[in-house]
């Protein structure tokens, strides 16, 4: 066991980890986060992404103890200072981008780093930035469309509600 | 996951030396590493993590116009840092797996893994490289050495890949929409002295160079140059995504395609 400290949503935090503890387990268990999923063993569905010095990563796929002196942000540091929904957040209520929420947390994420790298991104490249991303609800449209509207794009003709 | 301690050197003598210790192996992005762990595949005693090691990270031009790239380097960047003087290399960076995939997982871990799938192998046969180590170099043509095996001896770590930069060059990715790898991909390099073909994702023993095909198009470098040709499906893999004569077809398809588009 060692200590492991890194900065998580704006606040210095610290925890135990063993060698393999993986970064989402550390935050799950060890700080409390349970916003970050695990939907998978093979990091391949994306419901752990978290981001890690401003790119998104699987928190599945990374261990604890290589996060040491990091900056992470979870989906817990996503709402503005005054606890409503952010942008994207709010985009997703809106335009029904959830169904059970499983998937949620990881998308919300991964539509945040897409849209810091490509503020007006084509629905082609929200797509393709999904990649990683599996949701086993909604078909995909409606979050498409959330991301679309998130970057402040006309969604009327944007698939189907 | 078995337990193992970890260990973050921030030089490649220190990773080295960290390796030397028994049962030890490299972490690099632990996007393939971290998965066999999760299954017990694999008992490390200790895991040298390589991301913490800012000599083997980033993309440079050598003086003989070679692209250098360091063992460490994300996917992610050499999508960003080759376009300007790779293009193909860099398409095929941004190609493999997803965001969150390409922003950890790196060449040198991708090149050791050497999945018979996998798309950097093709690039570095196709290309010629260079594969340096902390203690030798070695040419691609010897370091591939079949499914999951190179060249590597225990505790050996890629420090880079040197690519000498061809005239035109494509991949081409027909894609297993599950698992994002290569179902085939063929990677062509056309180079001053002759054309490069290399194969993933469909033979049983891993990359591979398909020599008539490169003996056609360095004598007229067009799709229609290789349409004579037949690919055996003698060793081909099989299984759920494909048949052996599937993939034997897609060799031929891929090459078109990856000629068209170089
Ligand atoms: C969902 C998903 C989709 C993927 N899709 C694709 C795809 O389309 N195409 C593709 O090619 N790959 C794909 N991959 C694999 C990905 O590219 C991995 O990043 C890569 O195969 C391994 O690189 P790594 O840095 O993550 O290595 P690790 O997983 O850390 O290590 C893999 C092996 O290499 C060794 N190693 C690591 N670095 C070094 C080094 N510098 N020197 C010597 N040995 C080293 C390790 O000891 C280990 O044995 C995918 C992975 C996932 C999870
Ligand atoms: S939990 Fe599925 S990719 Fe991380
Ligand atoms: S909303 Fe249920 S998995 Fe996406």
């Amino acid at each position: 066991m060692a200590t492991i400290k890194m900065t998580v949503n704006g606040r210095e935090r610290s925890g135990e980890a063993e060698g393999r503890t993986l970064l989402v387990d550390f935050l799950r268990q060890e700080l409390n986060l349970t916003g970050t999923h695990v939907g998978c063993d093979t990091s391949q569905c994306g419901a752990c992404v978290v981001h890690v010095n401003g790119e998104a990563v699987k928190a599945c796929t990374m261990f604890a103890a290589e996060a040491e002196g990091a900056e992470v942000v979870t989906v817990e540091g996503m709402a503005n200072p005054d606890g409503s929904l952010s942008v994207i957040q709010q985009a997703f209520q809106d335009h029904h981008g959830l169904q059970c929420g499983f998937c949620t947390p990881g998308m919300i994420m991964s539509a945040a780093a897409l849209l810091k790298d490509n503020p007006k991104p084509t629905e082609a490249e929200v797509r393709h930035y999904l990649e990683g991303n599996i949701c086993r609800c909604t078909g995909y449209h409606n979050i498409v469309k959330a991301i679309m509207a998130a970057s402040g794009q006309d969604v009327s003709a944007v698939a189907a509600e | 996951m078995y337990a193992f301690d970890i260990e973050r050197p921030t030089t490649i003598a220190d990773a080295v030396a960290a390796l030397g210790a028994e049962d030890a192996q490299a972490l690099g992005g632990g996007q393939t590493l971290i998965p066999t762990l999760k299954q017990r595949l694999a008992m490390p005693s200790k895991l040298v993590s390589l991301t913490a090691i800012p000599e083997l990270k980033g993309v440079c031009v050598a003086d003989d116009g070679a692209l250098c790239i360091g063992g460490g380097t994300t996917h992610a960047t050499v999508a960003a840092q080759a376009a300007a003087h790779y293009p193909a290399l860099a398409a095929l960076a941004g190609g493999i797996g997803d965001p969150a995939v390409r922003n950890r997982g790196t060449i040198g871990g991708s090149l050791a893994n050497n999945d018979p799938a996998a798309c950097y192998p093709a690039a570095a046969l196709a290309s010629g490289a260079t594969i340096v180590t902390n203690a030798r170099q070695m040419a691609a043509d010897d370091y591939f050495q079949g499914l999951f095996t190179t060249a590597l001896d225990e505790g050996e770590i890629i420090t880079e890949v040197r690519f000498p930069v061809p005239d035109r060059a494509a991949y081409m990715k027909f894609q297993q929409p599950a698992s994002r790898f290569a179902l085939t991909g063929v990677f062509v390099a056309k180079y001053a002295d002759g054309v490069r073909v290399a194969v993933t994702g469909a033979s049983e023993g891993g990359v591979f160079r398909w020599t008539e095909a490169e003996a056609a198009l360095s004598a007229d470098f067009s799709a229609d140059a290789v349409a004579g040709l037949s690919v055996s499906s003698n060793g081909m893999m099989g299984d759920v995504h494909g048949t052996p004569d599937y993939r034997a077809h897609l060799v031929k398809v891929m090459t078109k395609r990856a000629v068209a588009a170089a």
